[in-house]
């Protein structure tokens, strides 16, 4: 019986070792952990977790292929359904859903299916020599491997069941705003099926929030990310950096001036918030945008890079996402010694369970039920304390979940050097602000369809610049239905 | 990559650069800036748009030795490349959104001190095409100091230099100099500052004397320039406000300039540790 065999474990760093440096906390497994904890996977009839994912990786089925010992066979499977694999193996929250709906989880422990998906996409990487990229059969056949560059001829034969509005020569040009993973994601579709494709990106280097936003020590950016990028790009998908669409040049110029007869806008959530607390403009307090933002994109834990960082001898994390632990297991990697203060408990955690494990294990102090309520300043303006108070679990609201409330008398200072708010972060204005024909919701989400489809024609939006802010899979989700509507929309015209 | 087409030392530590970047000279307006990170390891630096040319597809900044990121900037050779240019970024200044009706009868006072000059010449520039009366105050510590005189005299009506040491021009800083001419009965309905945060501070309060209103353009700590950071974050009537989407220019009476010159220094450290090993 498979299920007899437990989930085979997977190598990390050393949590007292991990905790001052940048590479990587998870090992992965090797060939032989992955087949057999490929092993242990039931095929289901009707697979829950293919259901279950956002992209509907065809899951069994590559599994299986992994259990017979062909990698580059499960790569293809995967890379029909999603272009970030190395990625989505690393950041997904499995837990929620297609580990969370396995059915060997009923009653045990699920399929690894993100580390065996990691394991996949890592493995046939190593295996392939350079410049050739796992692609599909389709693109296989039909593409060479030239990152960037126009298409010489059109796609034909693709084995996609929608696509074939991109077989008329010249191909019709789409751009895509963002190269995050909405963007990657719809860019990639729409390249298999031949459309000649530009992602325009505001900041030096491609990734979006993969690159300014997650950690090094979650996802390695030049053996990961570039690697997976280079593979969008190998599918003849040109990206454009230090392109500011709002300001550099608007979406209405690139439809009348450029030729683009389709736009997907795919640029994320990436307005920090603040709590509107006393001592906010303080020296020392921070948004993890910012502090993120320079310690992955700007490189400020290498030597050899000029950016600055602060993160001081002690620091508190305002929050409980995602966002939250990467920003605290950051400035505990620079030498902070760091809390996180969270207003709800440890089961309200927003973020993925193996996050607050890692931060556990690394020696990140967790203060819940904790609300900051002001930010005390030294003489000369920098951060000295964080006051805060203590809460309670009220009563249910509408949404289920019970609110905390304070308790009053309960303040106390936390010392502390610095402060990072993590409390979320809500979509750019500036394409709403500059495109003709577009509307934003109250939260500024573009208003757009289950497809993607904007208030004006022609373009098209997904991910968090949709929805605020979510999950890299559900935002890859987005940009493939928006692919497939901005493919009929061009058939259609 | 973004080629240096012209390269010329304005004082031995202030440089201005002219740029090819087709798309930025295309929408770029007065007031607003640029990102520039010089190579892979550098910062982003914001600089304040000096010129451009629509036509040639150029862009002209002017950079300061202040620190290793814009050392390495300055290092530059005409003909090098820099690795990204990004904008134009920020609003416009809010004269290039009035209609001819609104900016007729306007008398405009640019006070320009020290790098601030470079950016003020495309401002007065622009009105001073449409007719508008534009006169504008330089300011430096000496004579060899000032920058942009030639191109200023040439986008107003008077030009008034100052110097602290009096080797040139009026002897004294530009707010002074800006008090002797309103004493001497001109009259002005706008003032705009641009220059060190400091010297903004003491135009704002001289404006606010002479009851003349001041716009000041906000050169604050950024990463990105695009609201995602809220390093650039300044108080503005009260209100936090980020300097790169909501400004760069505000309401000086409004801005809460101490907050933001101890803002401004908050890598100092960092900063010091950083040049100590790339400036010699």
């Amino acid at each position: 019986m498979a299920e007899r065999i437990p989930r085979v474990p997977v190598r990390e760093q050393d949590p007292k070792v991990r905790a001052h440096n940048f590479e990587e906390v998870c090992y992965g497994y090797n060939l032989e952990e992955a087949t057999t904890e490929a092993s242990r996977c039931l095929h289901c009839k009707n697979p829950r977790c293919v259901t279950a994912c956002p992209v509907a990786v065809k899951i069994p089925e590559f599994i299986a292929k992994v259990k017979e010992g062909d990698i580059a066979g499960a790569a293809a499977i995967i890379a029909e359904d999603s272009s970030l694999p190395a990625v989505c193996g690393r950041v997904c929250p499995q837990e929620s859903q297609c580990e969370g709906s396995c059915v060997l989880g009923v009653r045990g422990e699920s399929v690894a299916i993100g580390k065996l998906e990691r394991f996949v996409a890592d493995y046939t990487a190593a295996e392939t020599p350079k410049g050739e990229k796992t692609l599909p059969p389709e693109g296989r056949a039909t593409r060479g491997t030239e990152a960037g560059g126009p298409l010489a001829e059109p796609v034909v034969g693709s084995a996609e069941p929608t696509p074939e509005g991109g077989n008329v020569f010249p191909p019709k040009k789409v751009a895509i705003i963002g190269s995050g993973p909405a963007g990657l994601a719809c860019a990639s579709d729409l390249a298999k099926w031949g459309y000649d494709v530009t992602i325009f990106e505001a900041l030096h280097k491609a990734g979006g929030v993969l690159e300014y936003g997650i950690p090094e020590f979650r996802l390695p950016k030049e053996a990961v990310l570039k690697r997976e990028i280079d593979a969008v790009k190998a599918l003849g998908v040109k990206i454009e950096t230090d392109v500011i669409i709002g300001r550099t040049v608007s979406i209405d110029s690139l439809i009348d001036n450029e030729g683009f007869e389709a736009v997907f806008v795919g640029t994320g959530a990436g307005l920090p918030k603040f709590m509107g607390i006393p001592g906010e403009n303080l020296n020392g307090v921070f948004s993890a945008n910012e502090f993120l933002t320079r310690n992955n994109l700007m490189k400020a834990f290498r030597e050899d890079y000029l950016t600055p960082i602060h993160a001081g001898k002690k620091c508190c994390v305002v929050g409980g996402g995602n966002v939250a632990m990467d920003a605290a297991r950051t400035a505990l990697r620079l030498g902070a010694e760091t809390s996180i203060v969270y207003r709800r408990t440890e089961v309200e955690l927003p973020a993925r369970k193996e996050e607050v494990h890692h931060a556990k294990e690394e020696g990140i102090d967790f203060q819940m039920l904790t609300n900051p309520v002001e930010i005390i300043g030294d003489e000369n303006g920098w951060v000295k304390a964080l006051k805060c108070i203590r809460m309670e679990l009220g009563e249910p609201d509408e949404s289920g979940r019970r609110s905390p409330v304070p308790i009053p008398g309960s303040e106390f200072e936390i010392p502390t050097e610095t402060v990072i708010m993590a409390l979320g972060t809500a979509p750019n204005p500036l394409i709403v602000n500059t495109t003709n024909g577009l509307q934003a919701t109250r939260r500024g989400g573009l208003v757009a369809d289950e497809e993607g489809r904007t208030t004006r024609e022609g373009i098209f939006a997904g991910g968090d610049a949709v929805t605020g802010a979510a999950t890299v899979i559900l935002a890859m989700g987005a940009g493939r239905k928006a692919a497939k509507a901005i493919d009929e929309y061009l058939k259609s015209k | 990559m973004f080629k240096i087409l012209k390269r010329e030392m304005l004082t031995p530590n202030i440089c201005k650069m002219v740029v090819s970047a087709p798309r930025i000279a295309k929408s770029a307006l007065p007031g607003q800036f640029l990102i520039v990170l010089a190579g892979e390891k550098g910062e982003r630096i914001p600089l304040t748009i000096s010129d451009y040319d629509r036509e040639v597809g150029t862009v002209t900044i002017v950079t300061q030795l202040i620190g290793a990121s814009s050392a390495a900037i300055i290092a530059k050779e005409e003909g090098e490349f820099f690795r990204d240019v990004v904008g134009p970024l920020g609003n416009p200044s809010a004269f290039v959104n009035m209609s001819d009706e609104e900016l007729k009868g306007q008398r405009y006072m640019f006070i320009a001190g020290g790098l601030g000059t470079a950016p003020v010449y495309p401002q007065a520039k622009w009105l001073h095409d449409r007719g508008v009366a534009v006169d504008v105050i330089i300011g430096a510590r000496t004579k060899d100091l000032l920058i942009y005189t030639e191109e200023l005299g040439s986008a107003c009506d008077n030009l008034y230099l100052c110097t602290d040491d009096g080797s040139v021009g009026f002897h004294g800083v530009g707010t002074a100099c800006l008090e002797d001419l309103v004493s001497k009965g001109k009259e002005y309905t706008q003032a705009v500052a641009i220059g060190p945060m400091i010297m903004m501070k003491f135009a704002t309060l001289t404006c606010k004397k002479l009851s003349i209103p001041i716009d000041v353009s906000l050169n604050m700590l950024m990463v990105d320039g695009t609201g995602m950071c809220g390093a650039c974050r300044v108080t503005v009537a009260g209100k936090t406000k980020f300097a790169c989407v909501d400004g760069p220019e505000f309401n000086g009476y409004d801005v809460d300039f101490d907050e933001a010159m101890r803002r401004l220094g908050q890598y100092k450290a960092e900063e010091a540790e950083e040049k100590a090993k790339y400036v010699k």
